[in-house]
């Protein structure tokens, strides 16, 4: 395999990416001709969270919580309001130029839906290819070929089919197509939103073990959003719990599933389904009334309060940060964190 | 072990409920023919819950449109079977016999409730339009009427927000007034497609709540059509899972993930990222579904599946019968089983 990691010697486990208090709020506007700020969405209100060389983050949360967003900021493709970001030490944000384009090609973005991420009239060699020629000095000339049908063999696709355009693929092979463009520039952190959601399950599990292979061979660090917690079980390291443009729990996968102390973890946690007919009734599910509320207008103080069933009026006034709790040393959000007591 | 080609429990005295026999239904299009639905066979009684599982292009959600009636012909044609509603066979009634079965007798709701919601009228008027149609109530019974159903189905501020318009309502809420359009006319059988699969996973477990709950209530039996494993061992009685167009194995829920007895219901339960397990890799089914219009010879799973034979590329397999009502479309069923209760 052609495809090494960028740079041998690097240090697995030290910090690659860094993420300092980063807010977008999106504005809403009122008029046509005279537009004036009535409001704005708090896609991304506060997060912080640090990557490392190697691993993977997974980053859960529902609909509306901010999650695509994140991804979004951190592939430059919107400009945040405030906050920092730096990869490999470099500011994500205050880039330009030449140094951008280095930036960027360190870090790279699998997409959610692979029906529409792919441009239906390009070929496959030219989609894999196309990242060759915003940075010519990645493949030498007249290699370009090679490297793409490199690519399609690393991601299991047959090189023979460089020609061949997104409609004659299933949605799992444009999935891998989508996954050998994000290669192609041999970066060390890809951000992938929802890779596997779009997937039949029996295709999931095959998209799943292509990426952690990937992983292991390449030394790839991944931000891997998604809404389902049993593929993140699944693939991550750490798992950050987002909630209303926040990260609310952020812990290892273990501290997570297994000691999770926010009551949002723990419902969510709770609610998925479990493929075993028999723990049917013995499951103690906790059962969240209500939905999300808009981004535009979050509750004052802890935004899960209108939902928790642990809420006080603490809750209302005070913003309860993201640090360890005594009940167990990972952060969360919550002024009445605790380990969720076992049924008996 | 015995060989039989038609549904393995014993039919109760004056008939099933609902019974599919032998339904095949295929897409006329230019390209060619596509062979959709290939001799389904189930059945359903008053009171109980059928699981169809399968992957896109599976067929279960043109079973169901089957059974609605509301196929789109062309490019579909029901090629040959019947469909049994209280021992009559819908295939034979005219389209307007048939609209006096859909909603009254037989009603559905759909994935996509934003879509499946006409923007422009208010919530409200549009459960109602089903009474004031269908039931000939009046402006002012349907709207109170609506209010109830509204409540029914736990929208909160029912009476208040009757007048609001679907895009005024999350996704929960939105399936919530589907569900109330659904139940408008007190129908015996419901059938949910893919019900909760836009919804977020705490909402998720409110729908299936909620549709448990009224199933109970109001004594319906219900046919969930799902892609979802772990919402199937939640609610479901018996589980029905399809494969190009066949039904490859049939079994009460507990029994089914206990040990499947068909290689693909196997490959599946062992695909699925568990969140209970922390696995390493996840073993997968190789290959791809097949294309309709070329199935395979022989058994259509042959291509992915671990066990083939020869006699599977040659022979379809029949409905092999397993005793307890269980039935699997594999030659090798009785092998599959084992491995699956040895593991």
């Amino acid at each position: 395999m052609t495809a090494s990691p960028a740079n041998p010697t690097k240090v697995r486990g030290e910090t690659i990416l860094s993420v300092d208090n980063l807010v977008k709020h999106f504005p809403i506007t009122q008029g046509v001709l005279f537009q004036r700020q009535i409001g704005a969405v708090k896609a991304v209100d506060g997060v912080s969270f640090e990557l490392r060389r190697g691993e993977t983050l997974g980053v859960v949360g529902e609909s509306g919580c901010g999650k695509s967003t994140l991804a979004r900021l951190l592939m430059r493709l919107e400009t945040p309001t405030s906050g920092r970001a730096t990869l490999e030490g470099k500011d994500l944000f205050k880039a330009s130029g030449g140094e951008l384009r280095r930036l960027r090609r360190n870090m790279q973005m699998v997409m959610q839906d692979p029906y529409t991420s792919l441009n239906p009239r390009m070929t496959v060699g030219d989609i894999i290819g196309e990242p060759f020629e915003i940075h010519p000095d990645a493949a030498p000339k007249g290699s370009k070929a090679k490297r793409v049908q490199e690519l399609l063999d690393l991601v299991g696709l047959n090189p023979e089919h460089i020609n061949r355009y997104p409609h004659q693929f299933s949605g799992g092979q444009r999935q891998r197509i989508g996954i050998a463009r994000a290669l192609a520039l041999k970066p060390e952190v890809i951000v992938c939103d929802e890779p596997v959601s779009a997937l039949d399950v029996s295709i999931q599990a095959q998209v799943i073990n292509l990426l952690k292979q990937l992983q292991g061979e390449l030394g790839l660090s991944y931000i891997f959003i998604a809404h389902d917690l049993s593929v993140v079980r699944h693939i991550a390291d750490r798992v950050a719990v987002m909630y209303l443009g926040r990260i609310v729990e952020i812990g290892t996968e273990d501290e997570i599933y297994e000691r999770a102390t926010h009551p949002y973890t723990q419902a969510l946690l709770s609610a998925v389904p479990v493929p075993d007919p028999e723990a049917r009734d013995q499951r103690n599910m906790i059962r969240l009334v209500g939905d999300v509320p808009s981004p535009a207008d979050p509750p004052s103080g802890c935004h899960f309060r209108t939902r928790c069933w642990k809420a006080q009026e603490v809750c209302a006034v005070e913003d309860p940060a993201t640090v360890p709790r005594a009940a167990d040393p990972h952060p969360s959000a919550c002024h009445f964190a605790e380990l969720r007591p076992t049924p008996a | 072990m015995t060989v039989n080609p038609t549904p393995a429990s014993a039919t109760p005295e004056g008939g099933h409920l609902l019974e599919l026999r032998d339904l095949h239904v295929e897409f006329r299009t230019n390209e060619g023919v596509a062979r959709v639905i290939n001799g389904v066979s189930y059945h359903l009684d008053a009171g109980e819950t059928l699981a169809v599982l399968g992957e896109s292009g599976s067929g279960k959600s043109v079973t169901a449109q089957a059974i609605m009636g509301i196929l789109d012909t062309p490019p579909a044609f029901v090629r040959s079977g019947q469909i049994l509603y209280q021992g009559e066979d819908l295939l034979t009634r005219s389209e307007e016999q048939r609209r006096q079965v859909r909603g009254k007798e037989i009603a559905m709701i759909f994935q996509d409730a934003l879509s499946a919601l006409n923007p422009v009228f208010p919530v409200g008027w549009q459960i109602g339009e089903t009474l004031r149609q269908r039931a000939g109530m009046s402006r002012a019974d349907a709207r109170r009427r609506a209010v109830e159903l509204m409540d029914l189905v736990k929208i909160p501020g029912a009476a208040k927000r009757i007048g609001d318009y679907p895009h005024q309502f999350s996704g929960g809420m939105r399936q919530r007034v589907m569900i109330a359009m659904a139940l408008a006319l007190d129908p015996k059988v419901l059938i949910a497609d893919e019900p909760t699969t836009a919804l977020d996973v705490t909402v998720q477990a409110q729908i299936m709540d909620l549709l448990a709950d009224l199933r109970r209530e109001l004594n319906m039996a219900m046919i969930l059509i799902t892609h979802d494993l772990g919402v199937v061992a939640g609610v479901a009685d018996r589980i029905a899972v399809m494969y190009a167009g066949r039904i490859v194995e049939h079994a009460d829920v507990r029994s089914l993930y206990k040990a499947p007895a068909h290689p693909y219901t196997k490959g599946l339960l062992e695909s699925i990222p568990r969140l209970d397990v922390r696995g390493q890799e996840l073993s997968t089914i190789k290959g791809l579904p097949p294309n309709l219009m070329r199935i395979p010879s022989g058994c259509p799973f042959h291509p992915r599946c671990p066990y083939v034979q020869q006699v599977c590329v040659d022979e379809v397999p029949h409905d092999l019968v397993l005793g307890d009502g269980r039935t699997s479309a594999c030659h090798f069923a009785q092998e599959v089983r084992d491995d699956s209760v040895a593991r």
